[in-house]
């Protein structure tokens, strides 16, 4: 599987992201956002970070970068896009996600391991993970509450496309188990095709266990054919 | 030729920042306070004489870039 990584200013999980997908074999490419080609890729990441300090709108400026114009191309023809927490944010203001993430609800930068809930598991991205498995994962953002119009939360509904939900350890999705204030506890969405995910929790950060825990680890494995 | 481009959240938009200011205005004694919304303001400067012109430039890069239609709306107006 051949892997791209996009990097832009103020990306700062970049190499996180690189090192998990080495780890699982991944031939994998830094590409930087000036670039106006794309190597060869099957995956496509949209990394974790400040891209270009969050001027304006988080995910704004690099939603308009040089090198989205390729990845919203690849997306097209059915690539498939990964976005991590500033990811997801970009993914949001490209449009190759609808919704957008808002500040917290506490306005504050929440940095800790938090359980979430496996919705879908018939996805190229979480087909290792068992429905409705509870993972513990690392959240790190300022803006993560989900937010979108009622018609596409019913989109989201209708065709199965959560991917992850803020849970507690047991399992129950309930205000008490969000950390952010996202729509229905939204953790992570995908496109009606599934080739694009975007989600806030940090998996490449749960890949080893002398540092966390292997909980990220299935959703690369699944990545791979 | 120069405009002013003013995004702010849409109405039925939580705005967080807003109700902090909102709250520290009370504390510091504002009595007969509604309501406070934080938005973000823009000057933009056109080499143009053509004012309708102009305009339309403008409000497509509202559309483009400096707002999210989704959650925000602008204004803009000629300075």
């Amino acid at each position: 599987m051949n892997s791209s990584v996009i990097v832009f200013p103020g990306s700062n999980c970049d190499r996180d992201i690189a090192l998990a997908l080495e780890k699982l074999q991944f031939k994998n490419r830094m590409v930087w956002h000036k670039e106006s080609e794309l190597p060869k890729s099957d995956l496509i990441v949209l990394p974790g970070g400040f891209s270009y300090g969050d001027y304006l709108r988080s995910g704004a400026i690099a939603g308009k970068s040089l090198i989205i114009n390729e990845v919203i191309k690849a997306a097209n023809k059915g690539c498939l896009i990964l976005g991590i927490c500033n990811g997801f944010q970009i993914l949001t203001e490209t449009g190759l996600l609808k919704g957008i993430l808002l500040r917290n609800k506490n306005l504050r930068f929440i940095n800790r391991d938090v359980n979430i809930k496996v919705i879908n598991n018939d996805s190229k991205f979480s087909n290792k993970y068992k429905k409705n498995q509870i993972l513990k994962i690392n959240i790190a953002h300022n803006e993560g509450n989900f937010f979108t119009n009622s018609d596409h939360l019913k989109e989201l509904k209708n065709e199965n496309l959560i991917a992850f939900k803020y849970c507690d350890s047991s399992g129950n999705i309930n205000e008490n188990s969000n950390p952010n204030g996202s729509l229905e506890n939204i953790a992570g969405i995908f496109n009606s095709k599934k080739n694009i995910l975007g989600m806030m929790p940090h998996p490449e950060r749960m890949i080893d266990n002398q540092i966390s825990n292997i909980d990220g680890v299935n959703l690369f494995s699944s990545l791979i054919k | 030729m120069k405009f002013s481009v003013t995004v702010t959240l849409k109405k039925d938009v939580l705005d967080p920042q807003g109700k902090v200011v909102q709250n520290t205005l009370l504390n510091l004694g504002m009595n007969n306070l509604n309501s406070v919304r934080q938005g973000k303001y823009f000057e933009i400067e056109i080499d143009s004489n053509d004012e309708i012109e102009a305009k339309k430039k403008v409000d497509d890069m509202c559309k483009k870039l400096l707002a999210n239609l989704i959650i925000e709306d602008y204004k803009v107006n000629k300075i």
